[in-house]
């Protein structure tokens, strides 16, 4: 038996609402399954579970605020302990478990289940989940709408809030209806969870800040050839290649990369690329681009297109919000030429570009226009110093110049 | 199509990327991403929609004349032809 608790999604986060059950009593859940919605302070994430089991009980009911750790369902294990069925944030574990995790985990893979499953109730498969943004979850709670019965009409067919609105019965849509321009996300709330997260990195970690503008000709050159052949669907980012060219230089300069907990630092095997975004209606999240490091820059952008587009549209998951292992911020196409980024606990790194501007340069003995963007550093002095900060800038402006090998 | 098919077709679109953004949120000379506050995510995914739903392919140098939706509407009904 063990017990499926409120999972923490992150350094900003003490409590979560219950949206929906995923699961009932009598289904069988498999690691990675998306059991439940919770929405928190960033939006309403799918939990997913983390052990095979059974269900045996819910224990939370829809609409209920809990604090992280509090019980959400007990679950039938096959064989072994009780070990929490969701997966503690701070787990220093946690990367090596993800390995094992990911395709095919030969060894850790749960013995049979001889009991149950000749009574093989519905199983939890993605697809039967109705994907909606925040607002219309809320929305749809709020006023006991099934979202099973609706046809969404927003991204992949996600439902958003027009859809539920058109479901309520007009004398309900009378209701007084937030002002905000996304009514689901509570931007108070979130200003609060970044705050609380902010001015806890600001306490505990000792930041240091290094600088580096790096020439970004040939970046922007091989990018614009590259769009210049390809259809909209395949075409890259310069944001993809930062976030690339971040994540071999975090391989290679492992104290940029891993968390830091109680117990002091822990660096990552892989590199989980949390990828700053920034909503319009104020705040960010910034969701993990699972092993960037060993994706093939074609890759990388499509999970970051789908990323940003389950940002919008509120689809992203507890591994995205817990997984991170060193964040990229990055300006975009106008605005500041340099950022210097908050780390976000507890990673001990981000990454901030400012906007690609053209500068003056000196190339050989001659000042010729360049494209150019400046990298900010902020790193953990726990962790690591300004020598190896510089080596791993180094490292981004050496990956950077040689845009084809991304 | 008309001026009006054009304008409807992307601002459907641009409300299914930006889902927070309402179409009367759009005005004809806001600018898409100063704005408006697309970011270059949701500016590609645009031109992406739309090449699919009218089967214009915008050119990244072209991105400056589908700026703001008057710019876009005119730009894109030369294109369709």
């Amino acid at each position: 038996m063990s017990i499926f608790t409120m999972p923490s999604l992150g350094a900003d986060m003490e409590a979560g609402t219950l949206v929906e059950w995923m699961i009932k009593a009598g289904d069988t859940v498999h690691r990675g399954d998306v059991v439940a919605v919770v929405e928190t302070q960033k939006g309403a994430i799918e939990i997913e579970c983390f052990e095979e089991g059974i269900v045996e009980t819910l224990d939370a009911e829809i609409g209920a605020t809990l604090d992280v750790g509090a019980p959400l369902a007990t679950l039938r294990t096959p064989a072994k302990g009780s070990a929490s069925a969701a997966r503690p944030a701070a787990d220093p574990k946690k990367h090596a478990k993800r390995e094992a995790e990911t395709p095919a985990p030969p060894t850790e893979a749960p013995p049979p289940t001889s009991a149950p499953m000749g009574a093989t109730p519905s199983e939890v498969t993605t697809g039967e989940i109705p994907a909606a943004s925040p607002a219309a979850r809320v929305r749809a709670a709020e006023r006991g709408i099934d979202l099973g019965a609706l046809v969404g009409t927003g991204p992949n067919r996600a439902i958003v809030l027009a859809d539920v609105e058109a479901a309520e019965p007009a004398a309900v849509k009378a209701a007084p209806v937030s002002s905000s321009a996304k009514p689901g996300l509570d931007m108070a709330a979130m200003r609060t969870a970044i705050a609380n997260a902010m001015a806890r990195s600001k306490r505990e970690i000792p930041h240091y800040y290094l600088t580096q503008t790096i020439d970004l000709q040939a970046a922007s050159d091989w990018l614009t050839a590259t769009n210049a052949t390809r259809p909209p669907d395949a075409r890259l980012l310069m944001g993809a290649l930062f976030v690339k060219a971040v994540s071999i230089a975090a391989a290679q300069v492992p104290q940029m990369n891993g968390h830091y907990d109680a117990d002091g630092f822990h660096p990552a095997k892989a590199v989980h690329a949390g990828v700053a975004v920034a909503l319009r209606q104020g705040g960010l999240v910034a969701p993990a681009l699972h092993d960037a490091e060993t994706l093939p820059l074609d890759d990388l952008m499509t999970r970051m297109r789908d990323l940003v587009a389950r940002v919008r549209s509120g689809r992203l998951r507890s591994s995205e919000m817990t997984d991170g292992t060193i964040t990229i911020s990055a300006m975009g196409d106008t605005g500041a030429d340099a950022m210097a980024a908050v780390i976000y606990p507890p990673q001990v790194a981000i990454v901030g570009f400012g906007a690609p501007v053209a500068r003056p340069w000196i190339v050989g003995d001659a000042i010729v226009p360049r494209m150019t963007v400046t990298v900010t550093l902020s790193a953990d002095h726990r962790v690591s110093d300004g020598r190896r900060g510089a080596k791993f800038l180094a490292a981004i402006n050496t990956a950077l110049q040689t845009p084809e090998t991304l | 199509m008309t001026d009006a098919d054009i304008r409807k077709a992307i601002l459907e679109e641009l409300t299914q990327i930006a889902p927070d953004i309402a179409p009367s949120d759009v005005g004809d000379g806001d600018h898409l991403q100063d704005d408006l506050e697309l970011d270059s995510m949701d500016f590609l995914n645009l031109v992406s929609a739309l090449h699919k739903r009218l089967g214009v392919d915008i050119p990244e140098t072209d991105y400056p004349k589908i700026a703001t939706l008057a710019l876009a509407v005119a730009y894109l009904k030369t294109r369709i032809g």
